[in-house]
């Protein structure tokens, strides 16, 4: 372009020195100013009641202020950053007017009655003050889950596999399957804790029963709805029975096993609470059960707070693994 | 020197095996009631020989190229391949299906790798991969997922996947029959340069006189079901052919009368 050109049009030349410049993050900054105003909120304003850490969330709610404020400055130089804060700015705003809101009608004006709706410091306070136990009934789940789910789910693989492959075992399996999985493994408990030797082995039993019933369904029908012309391939191609079943009918399979996975951890996070809540002394479902009974209901939003995070981030977890494992899918199946 | 040159030089496909067809009659159970298929088929490819079966859709031509793949035993009579009763499937004998059924799961390369995995000849035979692959043109497509493929490229795959066994039979069901016309006239000529080159016998089935007459050496044409031989018609014309040479449209005038 010539020197005449900018002259002439000067919108065209700061367009052209703007242009490699991003624009303002109006709305990070929004978000940003949300939250130190929510802090605001919860420092300035008198209380009703009187609460502990009510300063300690302030600043709370103002740090992660000042956080998105830094982020959004630097996310103008790194554009990865930049986009994802952008993308969650709005649910950004939407949390600390929420916070603020809560804040209000809780610690400031009290309009909600005292014992079950705790102001957001008291929760605040439960992980401050008793992370101890928290951390270790998360754990306690943690482990009961990750033992009865992985058994579980092994074992509902290996059946459905061979439920699917063999008719012998179809033909002894199938019955007990329509009669026994259609049960709430819940419907169990009673009767567990008392044939097990410990409420622990119940529990890991129930939760592998609760993952094991979809896994092996699915997978189940998963390698029955092979397509017969792959087998035909294989065949021809020299391949033996182990090749079917490994190279074959389980990887055709897979998009249905993982459905089953999915609807298995479900179930399985449903048996664990109420198991925990039953018999088994550890636990969050234990925590929620034991915060009821102490009237503690700070301690029971904390500990729901866990166990949601516990559950979405294993949810997540596993749609990493199938993305991984299904990424040929692209463009095939989507679900 | 020498071993250099010769592990240079691309290894030789196995010649053409002979196939025979004795009195094959098939029947299905269909509802109860048997449903006579094939009713005794005797046919011969020669070694290196590219045999051509024509008949109405629904007589039974899939169920002969099953049968001499292996895939199923005859209701009666016998065939032989190499001088050995065929009682089962063998990478010897290998079938492209009308549908590429490649794996979904698999890349090009990971696909056409099958046969040489299931016959744990992965680790010796590995070029022969890239052998195949260049011998279809998809090279560059090694690393692929079927779905990326257009119709014609997974043909190719499909066959790539047949030939990396080195097969002395090629058993081919309507390969190019869901291809359009465009790519089904370069997938010919393909398939008769392959067979040239490789000399294995062939065994084809197409619904497209034209496709017949220009690819085999002999023309076997069916009757309705239960499929009976009702000629074999020697296809003499030298290579290439010309698609309008005047034998070539007298020919398919006489197949056309007989499957009229
Ligand atoms: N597995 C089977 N069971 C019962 N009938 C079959 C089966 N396979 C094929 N048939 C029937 O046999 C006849 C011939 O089929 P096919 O060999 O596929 O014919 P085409 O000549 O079109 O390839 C058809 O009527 C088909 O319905
Ligand atoms: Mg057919």
């Amino acid at each position: 372009m010539s020197a005449a050109y900018d002259v002439a049009s000067g919108e065209a030349a700061t367009e052209r020195t703007a242009s490699p410049r991003r624009p303002w993050p109006a709305l990070e900054i929004a978000a940003a100013a949300a939250w130190i105003g929510a802090g605001a909120i919860t420092a300035l304003i008198e209380e009703a009641g009187d609460f502990g850490y009510t300063q300690e969330f302030a600043f709370l709610l103002a740090g992660v202020g000042g956080a998105i404020l830094i982020a959004a400055l630097v996310g103008r130089a790194a554009p990865a950053l930049g986009r994802r804060l952008r993308h969650w700015a709005p649910w950004l705003i939407l949390i600390a007017v929420g916070s603020a809101g809560w804040e209000l009608v809780t610690a400031k004006l009290e309009l909600l009655p005292m014992p079950f709706f705790p102001p957001p410091q008291a929760i605040l306070e439960v992980y401050l003050d008793d992370y101890p136990r928290l951390l270790e009934s998360l754990v306690a789940s943690a482990k009961l889950l990750a033992v009865g789910y992985l058994f579980g789910a092994s074992a509902g693989f290996l059946l459905g596999v061979a439920v699917g492959w063999s008719q012998v075992v179809a033909y002894w399996t199938h019955p007990i399957l329509r009669f026994v999985g259609p049960l709430p493994a819940t419907a169990w408990l009673p009767l567990a804790f008392f044939l097990f030797p410990s409420s622990w082995s119940a529990s890991t039993f129930l939760i592998a029963l609760a993952t094991g019933f979809p896994v092996t369904v699915l997978t189940w029908s998963g390698v029955a709805s092979v397509h017969s012309g792959y087998y035909d391939v294989a065949r021809t191609l020299g391949a033996n029975r182990a090749f079917l079943v490994l190279k074959v009918a389980i990887p055709a399979a897979l998009p249905h096993v993982f459905v089953g996975l999915f609807m298995g951890l479900g179930s399985s996070f449903a048996v664990l609470v109420v198991a925990e809540m039953l018999g088994v002394k550890a636990g969050l479902g234990w925590y929620l059960q034991w915060a009821q009974g102490w009237a503690s209901y700070a301690n029971m939003y904390a500990a729901l707070i866990v166990l949601a995070l516990g559950c979405s981030s294993l949810i997540t977890a596993l749609f990493k693994l199938r993305d991984r494992q299904l990424g040929w899918q692209k463009g095939v199946v989507r679900w | 020197m020498v071993s250099a040159a010769r592990t240079l030089k691309p290894e030789p496909f196995a010649a053409g095996g002979a196939l025979a067809v004795r009195e094959v009659t098939h029947r299905f159970e269909l509802e109860g009631k048997p449903l006579p298929v094939l009713d005794r088929i005797t046919l011969d490819v020669a070694p290196g020989e590219f045999v051509a079966l024509l008949g109405p859709s629904g007589c039974g031509k899939s169920t002969l190229l099953r049968l001499v793949a292996g895939l199923e035993p005859p209701s009666s009579g016998s065939l032989v391949f190499d001088g050995a009763t065929i009682a089962g499937p063998d990478p010897s004998r290998v079938v492209v299906f009308q549908d590429p059924t490649l794996f979904p799961w698999r890349t090009v390369e990971a696909n056409v790798a099958l046969g040489l995995e299931a016959q744990g000849l992965l680790k010796t035979h590995r070029h022969r991969i890239a052998e195949a692959l260049k011998l279809v043109g998809l090279a560059e497509f090694a690393s692929a997922y079927p779905h990326q493929l257009s119709g014609g490229m997974a043909q190719r795959a499909a066959l790539a996947r047949a030939l990396v066994n080195e097969p002395r039979l090629l058993i081919l069901d309507e390969p190019l029959g869901k291809l359009d016309s465009l790519t089904r006239l370069a997938m010919q000529s393909e398939l008769a340069r392959l067979w040239a080159e490789a000399g294995f016998s062939a065994l084809l089935v197409t619904h497209d006189v034209e496709e017949a007459l220009i690819l085999a050496d002999r023309v076997v044409v069916l009757s309705g079901r239960p499929a009976r031989i009702l000629a074999e018609i020697e296809v003499t014309e030298a290579r290439p052919r010309a698609r309008d040479g005047a034998a070539l449209v007298a020919l398919r005038r006489d197949i056309l009368g007989l499957l009229a």
